[in-house]
C-alpha cells in the first residue's frame, strides 16, 4: 500500500450557515494534491481541518500518520502551512521574520532561504508593511518553504501574483516532490496551474466532494460530442453524460464518464458526431459547478 | 535562467502535457540528439524542470515504453532503446501523420484526388529549387 501523506474520512463539521459532509480523500506521499472549488465551497475549512485548526465534529484525519487534531503538535513540526490571511508582522523587518523561525525550526534550511530571497526578489532588511502584497506573499511562502516540511499545504498561493511570480511558486513546489517522500496540498482558482502540476484533483461544491481522484483519470471521464442530429429529432443523454444542450440540428453533450464506445453510440442513433474534444479543467469546473446548483435548485 | 530540460510546454497546445513530452522526446531521437542508450532525465526530474505533475511524465514515459521508444531499468531510470533505425522509424511514423493530415484537409475542402497529387507534385518541385539554390 502506498503510504499517505494526507487521509480524511467521513469529516464532518457544521457551522449555522455551512456545512462539510462526509469528506474524504487521500493524498500519497510524493505527490501533489490540488483542491479546487468555487467560493466558500469549504475548501478552507477542509485545509484548517487537516491543520488541526479547526476541529471536526466527526469523521478520522490523519496527516503524516498522526491522528488529528489529537497529534497536532508533532504533525506541525513536519508541516508548512501558508494561507493569505496569515499575518506577518508589518513593523518588523523580514529578516525578523527569518530570524525567528532559524530559531524555532531545526530543520531551517539558510543556503535556500536565501536563494529563495534572490529568488523571489526579496530583501530582508525591508518592513512588511512597506512591501507589495505579492512580496508578502512570497515573503510568508518563503519563510515555510525554508523550513523544508514534509507536507506543504498551502491555501490559495498563487491567487493575486503576477505571472512570473505565479511561475516562480509553481517551480518551487514541483521541485518539492523531486523528493518522494515529501507532499504538497493547495487550493487554488487558478485551474491552469492546478491542471499543470497537481497528480491528484478534489473537487469540492457546496462541502462535498464532487470527485476525488488522480488528474489524468479525472480529465480522461471528459469529454465534449458535437452532434449534428436529424432535424425534429432530439438527444437523448445515453450513460456517462452530464448534460445536453440543443440548438435545432446541432447539439453539444457534455460527458463526464466517457466510454470509447459512446460516438459510436450516437452514431447508431442517428446523429453525426462532429468532434470529440477533450475539455480543459477550466471547462470541466464550470461544467461540474452549473450541474450541481441545478441539482440543488431542483 | 537556468534549465536543465530540453523541452517547451506550450498552453496553446491543445494536445494533452503528456503528448506533448512523447512528442518531443520522439523529435529528439528523430533527429539523431539522442541516441541508443542515451539515459532520459529521471521522471521527477523532468516534472520539476518542466513544472508539470509527476503523474503526468510517468504517464509519458510509459506510453514511449510501450511503443518501445525507450526502456526503463528497475532502479536506474529510462534510456533510449536500443533499436538502430528508431530515428528513420519515427520519421516514417510522422510523415504517415503528415500525410492523414494532407489528405483530411484535403477532403474537408473538396480537393479531390488529382488535384491532391498535383498539389504535392508542385510542392517537392517548390522545395527542391529551394534546396538546390
Amino acid at each position: 500500500m502506498t503510504e499517505l501523506a494526507i487521509r480524511m474520512q467521513g469529516v464532518c463539521k457544521d457551522y449555522p450557515y455551512f456545512a462539510l459532509q462526509q469528506v474524504s480523500l487521500e493524498l500519497p506521499k510524493g505527490q501533489v494534491m490540488g483542491l479546487i472549488g468555487p467560493n466558500g465551497a469549504g475548501k478552507s475549512t477542509s485545509i484548517r481541518i487537516m491543520m488541526g485548526l479547526v476541529h471536526q465534529d466527526s469523521g478520522d484525519v490523519e496527516v503524516l500518520g498522526n491522528p488529528m487534531p489529537a497529534a497536532q503538535i508533532a504533525t506541525k513540526r513536519e508541516t508548512g502551512f501558508a494561507s493569505d490571511d496569515m499575518r506577518l508582522y508589518g513593523s518588523m523587518t523580514l529578516e525578523w521574520h527569518l530570524d525567528l523561525m532559524r530559531r524555532i525550526y531545526p530543520n531551517w534550511d539558510e543556503p535556500y532561504a536565501q536563494q529563495l530571497l534572490k529568488r523571489f526578489g526579496l530583501h530582508a532588511e525591508q518592513r512588511i508593511k512597506g512591501i507589495s502584497h505579492g512580496q508578502r506573499v512570497k515573503a510568508s511562502l518563503l519563510l515555510v518553504l525554508a523550513r523544508r516540511p514534509k507536507l506543504l499545504i498551502l491555501d490559495e498561493p498563487t491567487t493575486g501574483l503576477d505571472p512570473v511570480a505565479r511561475h516562480e511558486i509553481l517551480r518551487e513546489i514541483t521541485s518539492i516532490v523531486t523528493d518522494e517522500n515529501r507532499s504538497v496540498l493547495f487550493s487554488s482558482h487558478n485551474t491552469l496551474d492546478i491542471e499543470r502540476i497537481c497528480d491528484q484533483i478534489t473537487f469540492i461544491d457546496r462541502g462535498r466532494i464532487i470527485d476525488s481522484l488522480d488528474k489524468d483519470t479525472y480529465m480522461d471521464r471528459w469529454r465534449r460530442l458535437r452532434l449534428e442530429i436529424p432535424s425534429g429529432a432530439s438527444v437523448r443523454a445515453l450513460p456517462g453524460v452530464l448534460g445536453i444542450r440543443q440548438t435545432g440540428r446541432i447539439a453539444i453533450v457534455t460527458v463526464n464518464a466517457f466510454q470509447p464506445e459512446l460516438p459510436g453510440a450516437y452514431e447508431s442513433s442517428g446523429a453525426r458526431v462532429q468532434a470529440v474534444e477533450t475539455m480543459t479543467l477550466e471547462e470541466i469546473f464550470v461544467a461540474n459547478v452549473e450541474k450541481n446548483r441545478e441539482e440543488v435548485e431542483a | 535562467m537556468k534549465s536543465a530540460s530540453p523541452f517547451i510546454i506550450s498552453q496553446s497546445d491543445k494536445r494533452p502535457i503528456y503528448l506533448q513530452i512523447i512528442g518531443q522526446v520522439k523529435r529528439y531521437i528523430a533527429v539523431g540528439n539522442w541516441v541508443e542508450g542515451d539515459p532520459l532525465p529521471s521522471i521527477r526530474q523532468l516534472a520539476a524542470d518542466l513544472q508539470v505533475s509527476v503523474i503526468t511524465v510517468k504517464r509519458a514515459y510509459l506510453e514511449l515504453e510501450r511503443e518501445g521508444v525507450i526502456v526503463t531499468h528497475h532502479g536506474k531510470g529510462s534510456q533510449v532503446a536500443p533499436k538502430q533505425d528508431l530515428a528513420e522509424e519515427l520519421q516514417q511514423k510522422e510523415l504517415v501523420q503528415y500525410l492523414e493530415l494532407a489528405v483530411r484537409l484535403a477532403l474537408q475542402l473538396g480537393i479531390d484526388e488529382k488535384e491532391l497529387e498535383r498539389r504535392l507534385r508542385e510542392t517537392m518541385e517548390r522545395l527542391d529549387e529551394r534546396e538546390r539554390v
